[in-house]
């Protein structure tokens, strides 16, 4: 087994009555990409806080280890071996993106030609060099979220929290963000992200852990997880109600719903499993009016795990 | 590097910071320095005759109010000024860029130390423009040494110094900017209550234990005596004891604060 980056026993918090976490587990090798994937309010934010030295563990906590080092013993390690860009965007709003980076740099100790040189560089892989010199108040969203990424990289951690870095930015922001962190872990650095998107951690993750109230729900690769998920399926619509009993006839394993006339069918959704639905309408004679195929996402995974829906999500 | 060596490197990173939002937005600053010119003006030009013939008992003396008067007004300076050290401390707590620090490897005292000391700085800044504006309307300190002058320079960075811790734990309990400035309101409404407008021994009796025992009297009442010349007594020593025992109080109190879960 490889080192673990990141190993968490018995993590438990609460906030008065409210348990936000409630025993969770976490292990993390070394060099991977780790999501935590959970709704509004789930407790990844406080996860990681605690793993990030900001906030402490509750009582009754088990043993937590970040970078090799004890969390509780040692938090000074722990930080000089982790970046964290939280949710809300950790900039200086009001000195300017270049500023920004070259405190991070005094922060870290860096020499002044060196700081400068690291600013430039990260200045520059981060696309900020226009706007390096104004106060970072005045940035889009996608772009304190790159200046907060790039402030984090100065001190070169080993390991990296994101918490939800995608939220809230527009669908490019977003892919620009992917590609940010896949190029993160190719130089060896962990990554533990958190995110509302089952799409993102599939994105990205070697492994995820489905987090639903304070609870570990599931754990695993991502095409491991979509097969606790019996999501996917295939809608047909009909306007007719002689071609939907005829469509009934042809398909006898669709769930049917008389009064809207829709067809529902289990499936995974891939090429073959649509060819095989459609070869029997074409057998039978009839045309649906309109054919969606549902793909599984968050909610299918809650549905499957916790049979409860989701309420933030939708 | 040895620990004091980085958490003095840190620290002046922290102080370079906030000297650069005080550069880049002066105009907190500049509000705050308003209240004590204002009041210097107003009580010299408006009230200045009446308060001085009621105070002496004789016939209206501007030249002699002014003297009175400065002392207390360039403490009272440091109170203002250190109002604005709560609001941006409270404001500094709710930007995401104080979660970063507390998650780095760096001294954790050094956010606080950089506030304080850009805030005393602030604070020499802010006595040194009332006093001009007091020379310029006439305040001149006679008899005073240059040990005198050293001596109530020092008083005042004490001063600015006890206020300043006070007004970081006020920031840092204060959820918001507004909070902060409210909950600093006693800082410049204390010195009203002292011997900075007229003596303790011309107000009501039943008032006279309030005005004596607060710091700004004993304070006032010594950086008078080093810039005019006059009877110290045993008012350096509580002065002293007063600006000591507040910044213990007020780094206690604070640093508590900051090294607790934020919220």
């Amino acid at each position: 087994m490889t080192n673990l980056a990141i190993a968490a026993n018995g993590l438990r918090k609460s906030y008065g009555d409210k348990v936000v976490l409630d025993g969770v587990d976490l292990a993390v090798p070394d060099g991977t990409i780790f999501a935590l994937l959970g709704p509004n309010g789930a407790g990844k934010t406080t996860a990681v806080k605690i793993l990030s030295t900001l906030i402490s563990p509750g009582p009754g906590s088990g043993e937590i280890r970040v970078g090799g080092h004890d969390l509780a013993a040692d938090p000074q390690a722990v930080r000089a071996e982790i970046g964290v860009t939280g949710q809300f965007s950790a900039v200086d709003g009001l000195i300017t993106g270049e500023e920004n980076m070259l405190l991070m740099a005094d922060l870290h100790h860096l020499s002044k030609p060196e700081g400068r040189r690291t600013a430039a560089d990260l200045l520059r892989r981060f696309d900020l060099v226009e706007a390096a010199s104004k106060p970072a108040s005045t940035y889009s969203g996608g772009m304190r979220r790159r200046l907060d990424i790039a402030m984090t990289l100065v001190g070169s951690p080993r390991i990296i929290f994101l918490d939800e870095p995608t939220t809230g930015l527009d669908p490019r922001s977003r892919h620009g963000m992917w590609q940010i962190i896949r190029e993160l872990v190719t130089g060896g650095v962990t990554v533990f992200l958190t995110t509302q998107y089952l799409e993102e951690a599939d994105e990205l993750a070697d492994r995820i852990a489905v987090l639903d109230d304070g609870k570990i729900a599931a754990e695993g690769t991502a095409a491991e997880l979509k097969r606790l998920i019996p999501g996917g399926h295939v809608l047909l619509r009909f306007t007719d109600p002689v071609a939907y009993q005829a469509a009934a006839l042809a398909l006898p394993d669709a769930g049917g719903d008389d009064s809207s006339l829709a067809l529902q069918l289990s499936s995974g959704g891939s090429q073959r499993e649509l060819r095989t639905v459609l070869d029997r309408l074409d057998r039978a004679g009839v045309e649906a009016d309109e054919l969606t195929v549902h793909t599984p996402d968050l909610d299918d995974v809650f549905f499957a795990l916790t049979s409860r829906p989701l309420e933030n999500v939708r | 590097m040895s620990t004091l060596a980085l958490s003095a490197r840190d620290s002046s990173t922290m102080l370079r910071r906030n000297l650069l939002h005080a550069r880049r937005y002066p105009s907190l600053t500049l509000n705050l320095l308003l209240t004590p010119i204002m009041l210097l003006l107003l009580f010299v030009y408006i009230f200045g005759d009446a308060l001085s013939a009621g105070i002496t008992g004789g016939a209206p003396d501007r030249a002699a109010y002014i003297a009175y008067l400065v002392p207390g007004l360039l403490l009272m300076t440091v109170g203002s000024t250190v109002i604005g050290t709560a609001v941006s401390v409270s404001n500094d707590m709710t930007e995401g860029i104080i979660a970063r620090f507390r998650t780095m490897a760096i001294h954790r005292g050094s956010v606080l130390v950089g506030h304080v000391v850009g805030s005393v700085l602030q604070s020499i800044l802010s006595v040194v423009l009332v006093s001009a504006v007091a020379v310029a309307i006439g305040f001149r300190s006679t008899g005073a040494t240059p040990l005198d002058w050293a001596a109530a320079f020092g008083l005042l960075v004490l001063f600015a110094l006890a206020l300043t811790w006070i007004a970081v734990g006020m920031g840092l309990v204060s959820p918001n900017a507004e909070a902060a400035s409210n909950n600093a309101m006693p800082l410049i409404l204390l010195p009203l209550l002292s011997s900075a407008f007229v003596p303790v021994d011309a107000m009501p009796g039943w008032f006279q234990p309030i005005a004596s025992y607060q710091p700004f009297t004993p304070a006032i009442e010594t950086l008078r005596g080093l810039l005019l010349g006059g009877e110290i007594g045993h008012n350096g020593w509580l002065a002293v004891a007063w600006c000591v025992g507040l910044a213990v109080l007020g780094y206690f109190w604070s640093t508590s604060k900051f090294n607790s879960d934020p919220r």
